[in-house]
């Protein structure tokens, strides 16, 4: 029997519709309930579980007690394993207004740890950015992950569009089809909520999540033999590779794309940020704004390579603002190269490409259309949007 | 309709019931396919046992010229015997009639669903022209001077796929529409190399809705390949074409309708677009039956186009026959064609090998020349007023289909909302999906229930979710298309009432679901020969 993991955050989303712009921490939570928020997570995660009813005796749930999961759980017909003295006892438990669940991030994250021990076979959770940012921190890539979207900030890609495709995939990938679903790494996203009240966005990458996905297997066939992810990923290295100059610097943005070019000339990337490479040889790691600014200025021509960060479709200023409006400048609009897969493009289902880089002026600029690198030898027109003003 | 809901019913009963639903559209087959438990062919037969028992040779010939085996050549000879299976006349062929008893032939059912292919019926006479002893004894290396009469149909047939286009010449040569598509590519190749821009043009451009081929082929032949996704009314997006040219564009290769069904009024300023930047332009008619008789490639401004003789002009389509792509082109690219090409000279027609700038040879001989037979009988049988016929019949049915499946629950037409499309249309079943969890792969596996042939979804990648393109085009009659679309709407209110009955699905075929789709996509577990099987059967133990 499979054992499924399922984590739901009370709280997510409650300082969505009343205009709060996230659900972060205590106070916002108290603020957002008195001002008439409803708790929307329980009710999307059985969205979800609803679409597991049709196998729940072949299915084992582990949960934490209480809203954050076992009531869910039951309320769909489910008789969960429940995780008791994991998570509460928080020290504001006693002076809670009513109304307010008596757990916290630090619950999250003690529950995943538990899951991950107990050993489960997917980790379900039902929250937005800073829960996917709490379940990372916990268990990082160690656990199959899928998030119920139920958040006020979904900028992360390891949540499904819905939570009844979270729930059907859940299915498929449990019970359906196991071996018809692949793993692939996805970014967890999050924006700093205080900054985005004050009107600004600071988006942050803090990792990846291992994260199943229904890719048609018998379309990929048909279209040709071995398709994937690995595939394109390793084709869109080939490619970069193939047209790298002499005495030119690459300044490599942060993502699982960007690191298959380092990894194919056999270089270690740092996954979350910016590295620069030079003549096949990398001399720069992890770079700040500044240090990538003083080697654009230190070498004649520089090319930025970006992927697309997260699942809104950025391209800048979501995840790489080390690569901010003055480096981009300073290495020429030109000498931007925007790769990514096809099954990436596809997935903004039809939106945009997003820039974000604080300057209206360079955002126009890079607005249009980007020739993105989808293959050895293949190039998408992509639209791009800018995001400034 | 189950069996158990009329159970009671007399045979006179069932008859009448279907022939009312039948006219009030609707009726559905309760279809029982054989299983037969089969196993592989070289798993069967006995040691020492014959189909047939060839005679030797008599001992006044063996005499006279030596033994038969002494005649071929050395090398050719196997040290050891194949290892065939050692198997009886009737066992043969009742092992294959089982085999084709499993399967839902295009003979048998309806093949509405393969949208983008075109299935329609050939007429049986066909077969009676290439199967007859004046097209079926010839040897391809006979003298042209002694095949004039396939020749005159091969030429005659160019001829009339020259107006039908509007092009200037054509090869019939390749095997194939997707190798007609690569014949283009290599005809624009060699047209940019004579003129001596052919480092420089190496750019070909195509659209996520066309054929895969017209991405593919321009690679295999060197080009780099730049993709237009489609602006918001799912028309390749013209402005993304704009900002693709450049110096380095050698052309365009694309569809026109595309797989979505929609066509492109304004394909013309796509084309100038192309042309102002030095390229040349490609049109990819696989799928013509909404167009012929009534838009032509080269009044759109083309320089090439090609059509599938399959599909189009009724020759079988896959396994039934071998393929026929017919290539056209305008006067400037006509120096670049494969060679021989068959022209007429006087009464008399001749395989002209003398063309200096020819890309050379893309098939052995004169190809597939069935395909061409049946192509010619079927355009000589129509005539210029029957070919548009066809093309306004398939629209019409293509149309009426539409009304009844956006009818139902769960169906959903993406793009260009309001306007109609050609001759198929590509749906989506994400709202199906959902909403019940039953996605596109889940009604395909049901349909065969109902002895309709599984729709086909969508080229890769699918652009539109939960994808399925229907294409009725004009064999099938208004019965037909009111079946299809009563087993799409059976399958989905069965989504809705029980999905998993769907999911489990097809319940009365021949198999079940491919149990381990996964393996399509891991060659170290493919077998297409008997020897890679046991081969790779060895490695795993």
């Amino acid at each position: 029997m499979k054992r499924l993991g399922l984590i739901v955050n009370p709280v997510a989303g409650i300082g969505g519709r009343v205009g709060l712009k996230g659900s972060d921490g205590r106070e916002i939570v108290v603020r957002a309930l008195a001002l008439g928020a409803v708790r929307e997570a329980p009710h999307r995660a059985q969205r979800a579980l609803e679409r597991l009813a049709r196998i729940k005796d072949e299915l084992e749930i582990v949960t934490c007690p209480g809203e954050m999961g076992a009531d869910e759980a039951r309320a769909c017909g489910f008789a969960p394993d429940v995780l008791e003295g994991v998570v509460g006892g928080t020290p504001w438990e006693q002076s809670l207004p009513d109304g307010v669940p008596p757990t916290t991030a630090a619950d999250t994250e003690a529950a995943a740890r538990a899951m991950l021990a107990a050993g489960i076979d997917l980790l379900l959770f039902a929250g937005g950015d800073g829960t996917a940012r709490d379940i990372f921190n916990a268990v990082g890539d160690r656990l199959p992950s899928l998030g119920v979207p139920a958040g006020v900030k979904i900028h992360s890609a390891v949540f499904a569009t819905t939570p009844a495709a979270a729930g059907d995939l859940t299915a498929l990938y449990l019970h359906d089809r196991p071996v018809a679903i692949r793993l692939r790494e996805a970014e967890v996203m999050d924006i700093d909520e205080q900054a985005f009240r004050d009107g600004r966005v600071s988006a942050q990458l803090y990792g990846y999540l291992s994260v199943p996905y229904e890719r048609t297997l018998v379309q990929s066939a048909k279209a040709g033999g071995v398709a994937g992810d690995a595939l394109a990923l390793a084709d869109i290295a080939r490619d970069v590779v193939n047209g790298m100059r002499q005495r030119v610097l690459y300044l490599l943005g942060p993502g699982t794309t960007t690191r298959a070019i380092a990894e194919k000339l056999g270089l270690p990337k740092t996954l979350l940020g910016v590295d620069a490479i030079r003549d096949r040889r990398l001399v720069g790691t992890d770079l700040s704004e500044r240090q990538a600014l003083e080697f654009v200025g230190k070498n004649d021509v520089t090319r930025i390579v970006v992927t697309v960060i997260g699942g809104q479709g950025h391209i800048f200023g979501r995840g790489n603002q080390q690569l901010s409006a003055a480096v981009i400048r300073a290495a020429g609009l030109v000498n931007v190269i925007v790769v990514a897969t096809q099954t990436k493009l596809l997935s903004l289902e039809g939106r945009p490409l997003l820039v974000d880089t604080g300057d209206d002026d360079l955002d126009a600029q890079l607005a249009g259309y980007a020739k993105v690198v989808t293959g050895l030898n293949e190039r998408t027109m992509y639209k791009v949007a800018g995001e400034g003003g | 309709m189950s069996a158990s809901a009329h159970g009671s019913e007399t045979p006179k009963d069932k008859v009448g019931r279907l022939a009312r639903l039948r006219r009030e559209g609707g009726a559905l087959h309760d279809y029982r396919a054989p299983h037969w438990d089969e196993p592989l062919i070289m798993e069967m037969g006995t040691p020492g046992e014959r189909g047939v028992l060839v005679p030797l040779a008599e001992p006044d010939v063996t005499a006279a010229i030596g033994a038969a085996a002494d005649y071929i050549p050395e090398g050719m000879a196997r040290a050891a015997a194949p290892d065939l299976p050692e198997i009886s006349q009737h066992q043969a062929l009742r092992h294959y009639l089982r085999l084709s008893q499993m399967t839902l032939g295009m003979d048998l059912g309806s093949d509405i669903s393969e949208g983008t292919c075109t299935m329609k019926y050939s007429p049986k006479l066909h077969e009676e022209l290439i199967r007859g002893h004046k097209a079926a004894d010839l040897h391809p290396l006979q003298d042209e001077s002694t095949m004039q009469g396939l020749l005159e149909i091969v030429y005659a047939c160019g001829e009339y796929l020259k107006t039908i286009s509007g092009m200037d010449a054509i090869t019939l040569q390749p095997g194939g529409g997707s190798h007609a598509v690569y014949t283009n590519a290599c005809v624009m190749r060699e047209y940019f190399a004579a003129r001596g821009e052919l480092p420089q043009r190496n750019e070909m451009i195509t659209t996520i809705f066309s054929h895969p081929c017209d991405a593919a082929t321009p690679m295999v032949a060197g080009f780099k390949v730049i993709t237009v996704m489609p602006d918001e009314n799912g028309y390749p997006d013209l402005e993304a074409v704009k900002a693709a040219v450049s110096e380095k564009t050698a052309g365009c290769m694309i569809t026109n309708p595309e797989d979505t069904g929609i066509y492109n009024p304004r394909i013309d300023e796509y084309v100038k677009v192309i042309h102002d930047a030095g390229g040349l332009c490609f049109t990819d008619q696989a799928n013509a039956n909404g167009i012929l008789g009534v838009a032509r490639a080269r009044d759109a401004g083309f320089d090439a186009c090609h059509f599938n003789l399959h599909k189009t002009f009724s020759s079988p389509h896959g396994c039934e026959g071998p393929a026929t792509g017919a290539y056209l082109v305008s006067d400037t690219l006509a120096p670049y064609l494969p060679v021989p090409l068959v022209t007429k000279v006087g009464e008399n027609y001749h395989l002209d090998y003398d063309r200096p700038q020819s890309i050379g040879r893309v098939r052995g001989f004169l190809g597939n020349w069935m395909g061409v037979i049946r192509a010619y009988a079927w355009i000589r049988n129509l005539g210029a007023d029957g070919l548009r016929e066809v093309a306004e019949i398939s629209v019409l049915n293509n149309n009426y289909l539409d009304n009844l499946l956006m009818a139902i629950r769960g169906v959903s037409r993406p793009y260009a909302e309001g306007h109609r499309r050609l001759d198929q249309v590509r749906y989506s079943l994400e709202t199906l999906k959902q909403e019940t969890g039953v996605g596109t792969e889940d009604v395909r596996g049901r349909m065969i229930d109902f002895g309709i042939q599984s729709f086909w979804m969508s080229h890769h990648p699918w652009v539109v979710p939960e994808p399925f393109t229907p294409e009725p085009c004009e064999t099938y009659s208004k019965a037909d298309l009111d079946e299809w679309a009563a087993v799409i709407k059976k399958v989905s209110d069965e989504a809705y009432a029980d999905a998993a009955s769907v999911k489990s699905a097809p319940h009365s075929s021949s198999i079940a679901r491919m149990k381990r789709l996964e393996a399509l996509e891991q060659p170290d577990q493919w077998a297409f020969t008997w020897r890679a099987y046991q081969r790779k059967i060895k490695e795993k133990r």
